[in-house]
C-alpha cells in the first residue's frame, strides 16, 4: 500500500488493506482532498497544533481519541457502524427482502444522487466557515470550530467511500466533483442553497451548527434506515459525530444569550446592549429566523414524487422508521397540509408517501424547538421577558409551495410591499451584519479568555479546564 | 391473452409443410411454385381455425423456410410463382381470431417476423435475382395482399370475384401491419388518394380499376391465367442474372441443438451458440463462438464444407437462437452478448467469404444470409449489451453483433497483457449493411461520416484504448471496476420499462436515411404498437375484439 493510503494513515473498519479498488480510488482522490483542505479549509491555522478528537475505531473508546494534531495531518478515517445480522428492508415496497450489500442496478442513479447530495454539504460547510477562525471568541471555540470542520471532512470521506466502493467510474468522477464545487461560487456552486449562503460571523456559525447541522441529522437518520446497507451503516456512525456539532451550536447560542442577559442587567435591564458590546436579543432572533428557514428549505418540497419513490424503493425512510412507526408501507394513508396556490389557502390531503419530506420536516421542527426552550429558560431565570420563537415554516422560504410568498414569521400572508417594508424586523439587515461583525474584529487567542459578547462555557472538553490550551496558535 | 404455450419451432422442411406446397416440377425452366393451401385445423394453437387460407405464425415459418431453401438449395430457380390451392381465395391474411386472442407482445413479434419474411422475399429478388410473381387466383385480403405486395409483380385473375383489399382499417380498426401501407405508396407508388380509398374499402378493388391504380400489374381472364403466369415467370427467369449460377445447391440440414431447463431458466445449446435464459432476472446471455476450423480456400472446399462451414452454421444457429428468444421468452428484456474464440480466425473466414462471394453465387448467398441474420438482431426489441472480455473474438462479422448492440462494454487492461482485442475485417465495410442501407460503422458515425471510412484498411487487433478511440466502445471499465460496472448496468437496464426501451432503442438504432425497410419497422413499432393497444382495437368493445360477433364495435371518437 502507498504512503498515504494505508490502515495507519486512514483508520478504518472497511478492510482497506485488502480492497484494491478502494485503495486505487483513494490514491487518486486523497492528494486532491488534501489540496482542497489546504485551499478551502480553515485559513491561517493549518500549522497549529489543535487538540482534536479522532475516530480510530467504532467501539466506544475508539471513536473519541483526543490528542494534539496539525489539521492537514488529521487522520480522516472510514467507519461503518457494525453490521446488523440478517438485516431486512423494513419499509416501502420491498419490505422483508434482505438488504442490499451491493448497489441494486435499478436504483443506482437514485442512490448516487442521494449520496452526492449529502456528501456535497460536508465540504461546503467547511468552505463556508473557513475564515471564522480569524475572529474566534476563545481558544475553546476555535477548537470546536476545527473539530466541526475536520469531522465534516470525515463525513465527506464517508460519502466518498460509498461512491468509490459502489459506483465505479461514475462514483470516482462524482467524488472528484465534490472537491471541485465551491460554496457560493456562481459558476460551480454547492448543490443546496443553504450551503452557498455566507457564514461569516460566529453568531451565524452557532445558528448554522444548531439548525443546519440538525437538517443533516435528520437526513442521516432517514438514510440510516436505508435498504442499501453500506449507506445505512455509514450514516449510523456519522450520527454520533453530528451530535457534537449541534452541541456546539446549542451551547454557543446559549452562551451568547447568557452574556447578553448579563449585559442587559448591567445596563439596568435596558435592551440596548449594543452600547456595551453585546448582541441584542432581537438581533439573535433575526439570525435564528434566517438559519432556521434556510435549513427548512433543505428538506425539499412539501409534495414530492422523488421522496415517494425513495421511500417506495426502500432507499430512504423516515427518521426512526423502525422504532417510531408500526406501519411501514405508508400506503393508503394521507397527510394533511396547508396548500397555497394562486393566492388561496386550503387544506389538502395528499398521499403519505408524497409527503415524506414534510414528515421529516415535522420531526425537525419539533426537535429544533428544544434548544429554544433551553435558551428561553436562561431568559426566564434572568427575569427577562423576551422569548425566542421559531418562525412559521411558511416564512422566508425559497423551496416548496411557500417559496417567495410574503409571509410574516407568525405565518400570516401579507402583501409584497408590506413584507419588503417590514423585512428588517425579521431578518438580519446589512446594519445588523455590520454590527455583529464589528464585535468580532479581533480574535481571542489567550488561554481561558472570552470575547466580550459571549459567556464562558460551563466546562471544558473531555475533562480539561476551560482555560486549557486547546489550540497552540503560532507556536 | 394467450401466448404460445409450447415453444414455437422455426425449423421445418418442405417434406413437413402443412400449409404450403413447394412445386419444383418446372425448376428446369427456372420456376418454382409456392402454393398456399392452409390446413384449417393445423394452427399453432387450437383456439382458432385457419379458414380461408388465413395464416398464423406456423404458416409464415414454412414460407420463410421455402424462400430460404430456394436460395440455397435450388440455384436453378430464378422465379417464384405464388398462388393458392383454394377456390376463389388466394389468401385472406393473418387470422383474426388468432390475433384477437394473442397477447400484444406476441402480436407485434408475429408482425415483425412476417415483415422479415416479406423483406427476405424482396431481398431474394434484388440481391439474388429470384423474381417473384403473385398469381392472385382469388381474393387477396389484408396480409394476403401484403404478401403480393412483397412480390415483384402482381396479377389478378378476372373472374368477377377476385379482388385485392386491405380491410384492416375499416373492419378491424388496426393497420395493415406487414408493411402494407408503406409498400403501397413507397414500392408500388400508388397515388396517395387512391391508396386512401383503397385502404378504407373493406371489400377491396378488382378488375380494371385495380390495374389503373397500380394495385396490380395486370388483370387476366381466368381461362388464360395459369398459362400467362407460367409464361411471365419464364421471362423473368430467363432475364435473371442467377441463370449463370452453377450448381449444385447446398442443402440446409436441421440444426443439432439442445434445449434444457437450467435452474430458473433455460439453456439452449448449439455448436457455435449458447443462449442462457434467466427468467428471474429477465436477462439472456448469448455466447457466440468463433471458427474451430480453417476457412475454405476455394469454391470446391466451400462446397465440401457446405452447411458445416462456420460462416453458415454459426449464423444459422444465431438466427435460431434469436427467434427462440423473441418468441419463447417475451419477458426477457436484455440480451448480454459475449464471444469466445480467435480474432484472426474470424477475420480469415470473413476474408475467404469476401473473396469467394465475388464470383460464386453460393458464397454470395452465404454473405447475404449473414446480413439477414444481423438485420434480425437490429430489429429485435430487446436491449442488447455486448461485453468484450478475455478470450473474446469480436472481429469482422462478429464485431457487427457488437456494433448492432445498444452498448458495448470492453474491459480495459491498462498493461495490455490479457489480450482483450477487437478487429476489423472486410465484413465491416459493405457486405453487411443495416436496413437503412448504411454499414453499422456508418450508422455509428452519422456526425463524422469520414470516421467509418478512415477505419477501412485498419488491420490487426485493436486494444481497448484503440477501440475506444475508434468509437467502437461505449464504456471501458478496467479490471477492478468491470464486474460491478457490468452487473449494475445489467440490473439497471433490466429494470426499465420494456415499452420505453423498445421505443427508445428502435429510434436510436436507425439514425440516418429512411428506407422502405426502416419505415416498415419504424411504423410497426410506433403506429401499429400503439393502435394495437388502443381500446378502439383491443378494448372490450374494440373492433378486433368484436370481429365476428353480432354487435358493432364502439369507438372513442377523440382523435389522438
Amino acid at each position: 500500500m502507498s504512503d498515504v493510503v494505508n490502515d495507519t494513515k486512514i483508520p478504518n473498519n472497511v478492510d482497506l488493506s485488502s480492497d484494491k479498488k478502494l485503495q486505487r480510488a483513494l490514491e487518486a482522490w486523497q492528494p486532491n482532498f488534501i489540496n482542497w483542505w489546504l485551499e478551502m479549509g480553515p485559513e491561517g491555522f493549518q500549522q497549529d497544533q489543535v487538540w482534536l478528537r479522532t475516530a480510530i475505531s467504532v467501539d466506544s473508546d475508539g471513536w473519541a481519541h483526543f490528542d494534539y494534531v496539525k489539521m492537514p495531518d488529521y487522520r480522516w478515517g472510514i467507519f461503518l457502524a457494525d453490521k446488523v445480522p440478517d438485516r431486512k428492508i423494513h419499509f416501502g415496497d420491498n419490505i422483508g427482502q434482505p438488504v442490499w450489500n451491493e448497489v441494486p442496478g435499478e436504483h443506482r442513479n437514485t442512490l448516487r444522487r442521494l449520496i452526492v447530495t449529502q456528501g456535497d454539504t460536508e465540504p461546503a460547510s467547511v468552505e463556508q466557515q473557513r475564515l471564522l477562525g480569524q475572529t474566534c471568541p476563545s481558544l475553546y471555540d476555535l477548537r470546536n470550530l476545527f473539530q466541526v470542520n475536520v469531522e465534516e471532512g470525515r463525513h465527506l470521506w464517508a460519502m466518498v467511500y460509498l461512491l468509490h466502493s459502489y459506483f465505479g467510474r461514475d462514483g470516482r468522477e462524482e467524488a472528484e466533483a465534490l472537491l471541485q464545487r465551491r460554496s457560493g461560487d456562481p459558476d460551480k456552486p454547492r448543490i443546496l442553497g443553504a450551503f452557498n449562503a455566507p457564514c461569516e460571523n460566529w453568531l451565524s456559525f452557532f445558528m448554522f451548527t444548531y439548525f443546519t447541522d440538525r437538517d443533516g441529522k435528520y437526513q442521516l437518520l432517514a438514510l440510516a434506515e436505508s435498504g442499501f446497507d453500506p449507506l445505512s451503516r455509514t450514516t449510523r456512525f456519522m450520527l454520533t459525530e453530528e451530535a457534537h456539532h449541534m452541541f456546539v451550536g446549542e451551547s454557543g447560542v446559549q452562551r451568547i444569550i447568557e452574556r447578553t442577559a448579563q449585559l442587559m442587567k448591567q445596563a439596568g435591564m435596558s435592551e440596548d446592549v449594543r452600547k456595551l458590546g453585546g448582541i441584542d436579543l432581537p438581533t439573535i432572533q433575526k439570525y435564528l429566523n434566517l438559519w432556521y428557514t434556510l435549513s427548512l428549505d433543505l428538506f425539499g418540497g412539501e409534495v414530492s414524487s422523488n421522496a415517494a419513490s425513495f421511500f417506495a424503493a426502500g432507499l430512504k425512510g423516515r427518521a426512526f422508521e423502525e422504532k417510531n412507526y408500526t406501519e411501514h408501507t405508508a400506503l393508503n394513508q394521507s397527510y394533511t397540509l396547508d396548500k397555497y396556490e394562486a393566492g388561496k389557502l386550503s387544506r389538502e390531503e395528499i398521499a403519505l408517501r408524497n409527503a415524506m419530506n414534510e414528515v421529516l420536516r415535522d420531526n425537525y421542527v419539533e426537535d429544533s424547538q428544544r434548544g429554544l426552550d433551553k435558551w428561553n429558560r436562561v431568559l426566564e431565570k434572568e427575569g427577562i421577558d423576551f422569548r425566542f420563537k421559531l418562525p412559521s415554516r411558511r416564512f422566508h422560504r425559497h423551496i416548496g409551495m411557500w417559496a417567495d410568498v410574503p409571509v410574516t414569521p407568525a405565518g400570516e400572508i401579507i402583501s409584497r410591499e408590506e413584507f419588503e417594508k417590514r423585512k428588517s424586523e425579521w431578518l438580519p439587515t446589512a446594519e445588523d451584519e455590520a454590527y455583529v461583525k464589528s464585535l468580532m474584529t479581533t480574535p481571542v487567542y489567550e488561554k481561558g479568555k472570552m470575547a466580550n459578547w459571549i459567556a464562558p462555557p460551563a466546562r471544558g472538553i473531555k475533562g480539561q479546564p476551560v482555560d486549557y490550551e486547546y489550540v497552540r496558535h503560532n507556536v | 391473452m394467450i401466448d404460445v404455450m409450447d415453444p414455437v419451432a422455426f425449423e421445418t422442411h418442405p417434406d413437413r409443410y402443412k400449409h404450403w406446397k413447394l412445386d419444383l416440377t418446372d425448376a428446369s425452366s427456372g420456376i418454382a411454385r409456392l402454393i398456399m393451401d392452409v390446413q384449417e385445423d393445423h394452427g399453432l394453437r387450437s383456439d382458432y381455425v385457419l379458414k380461408q387460407n388465413s395464416y398464423d405464425l406456423g404458416v409464415d415459418v414454412e414460407l420463410a423456410d421455402a424462400v430460404q431453401r430456394i436460395r440455397f438449395e435450388h440455384p436453378e430457380v430464378r422465379a417464384i410463382v405464388f398462388s393458392s390451392a383454394k377456390d376463389r381465395i388466394f389468401c385472406s391474411g393473418a387470422n383474426i381470431y388468432m390475433l384477437g386472442s394473442s397477447s400484444h407482445a406476441f402480436k407485434v413479434n408475429f408482425c415483425k417476423f412476417t415483415n422479415e419474411t416479406r423483406l427476405y422475399l424482396e431481398d431474394a429478388s434484388s440481391e439474388s435475382g429470384i423474381k417473384s410473381i403473385a398469381a392472385l387466383n382469388g381474393v387477396a385480403a389484408g396480409g394476403g395482399y401484403e404478401l403480393a405486395l412483397a412480390c415483384d409483380e402482381i396479377y389478378l385473375q378476372e373472374d368477377g370475384n377476385s379482388a385485392v383489399s386491405l380491410p384492416e382499417c375499416p373492419l378491424l380498426a388496426v393497420l395493415p401491419g406487414t408493411g402494407g401501407l408503406t409498400r403501397l405508396v413507397d414500392k408500388r407508388k400508388v397515388r396517395r388518394d387512391h391508396a386512401d380509398v383503397f385502404s378504407t374499402v373493406a371489400e377491396g378493388i378488382k378488375g380494371k380499376r385495380a390495374k389503373e391504380w397500380r394495385l396490380v400489374d395486370d388483370v387476366i381472364p381466368r381461362s388464360k391465367f395459369n398459362d400467362t403466369m407460367t409464361k411471365r415467370a419464364k421471362e423473368l427467369a430467363d432475364a435473371s442474372p442467377r441463370a449463370k449460377a452453377k450448381g449444385p445447391g447446398m442443402p440446409l440440414p436441421p440444426l443439432a441443438g439442445s434445449r434444457d431447463r437450467q435452474g430458473a431458466g433455460w439453456i439452449i445449446n448449439f455448436k457455435y451458440i449458447t443462449l442462457k435464459i434467466d427468467e428471474k432476472k429477465r436477462v439472456a446471455e448469448l455466447e457466440v463462438r468463433g471458427p474451430d476450423h480453417d476457412p475454405p480456400k476455394s469454391a470446391d472446399e466451400m462446397r465440401k464444407l457446405g452447411p458445416s462451414w462456420w460462416a453458415v452454421q454459426a449464423f444459422r444457429e444465431l438466427d435460431a437462437a434469436m427467434l427462440d428468444l423473441r418468441f419463447n421468452f417475451l419477458d426477457v428484456g436484455l440480451l448480454v452478448i459475449r464471444s469466445k474464440g480467435e480474432l484472426e480466425k474470424v477475420v480469415a473466414h470473413d476474408k475467404a467469404l469476401a473473396s469467394l462471394s465475388g464470383s460464386d453465387w453460393l458464397a454470395k448467398e452465404i454473405a447475404l444470409f449473414q446480413r439477414r441474420v444481423l438485420k434480425r438482431i437490429d430489429v429485435t426489441s430487446r436491449s442488447l449489451f455486448t461485453l468484450i472480455e478475455e478470450g473474446s473474438c469480436f472481429a469482422g462479422s462478429l464485431l457487427e453483433i457488437a456494433l448492432a448492440s445498444d452498448r458495448v462494454y470492453m474491459k480495459d487492461d491498462e498493461d495490455n497483457e490479457s489480450g482483450i482485442r477487437v478487429q476489423l475485417s472486410p465484413a465491416n465495410f459493405g457486405p453487411l449493411p443495416m436496413g437503412n442501407g448504411l454499414t453499422r460503422l456508418q450508422s455509428r458515425f452519422l456526425f463524422e461520416p469520414k470516421r467509418a471510412e478512415e477505419l477501412r484498411g485498419r488491420e490487426g487487433p485493436m486494444t481497448t484504448q484503440d477501440a475506444v478511440k475508434a468509437g467502437i466502445v461505449t464504456i471501458a471499465p478496467d479490471a477492478i471496476d468491470w464486474d460491478d460496472e457490468v452487473r449494475v448496468a445489467i440490473e439497471e437496464r433490466a429494470a426499465m420499462s420494456p415499452d420505453a426501451m423498445t421505443g427508445m432503442e428502435a429510434s436510436l438504432r436507425y439514425g440516418g436515411p429512411e428506407t422502405l425497410e426502416t419505415k416498415i419497422f419504424g411504423r410497426l413499432s410506433a403506429w401499429q404498437n400503439w393502435i394495437f393497444t388502443r381500446p378502439n382495437a383491443t378494448g372490450a368493445k374494440g373492433a378486433l375484439t368484436m370481429y365476428g360477433k353480432p354487435e358493432r364495435p364502439e369507438f372513442d371518437w377523440r382523435r389522438a
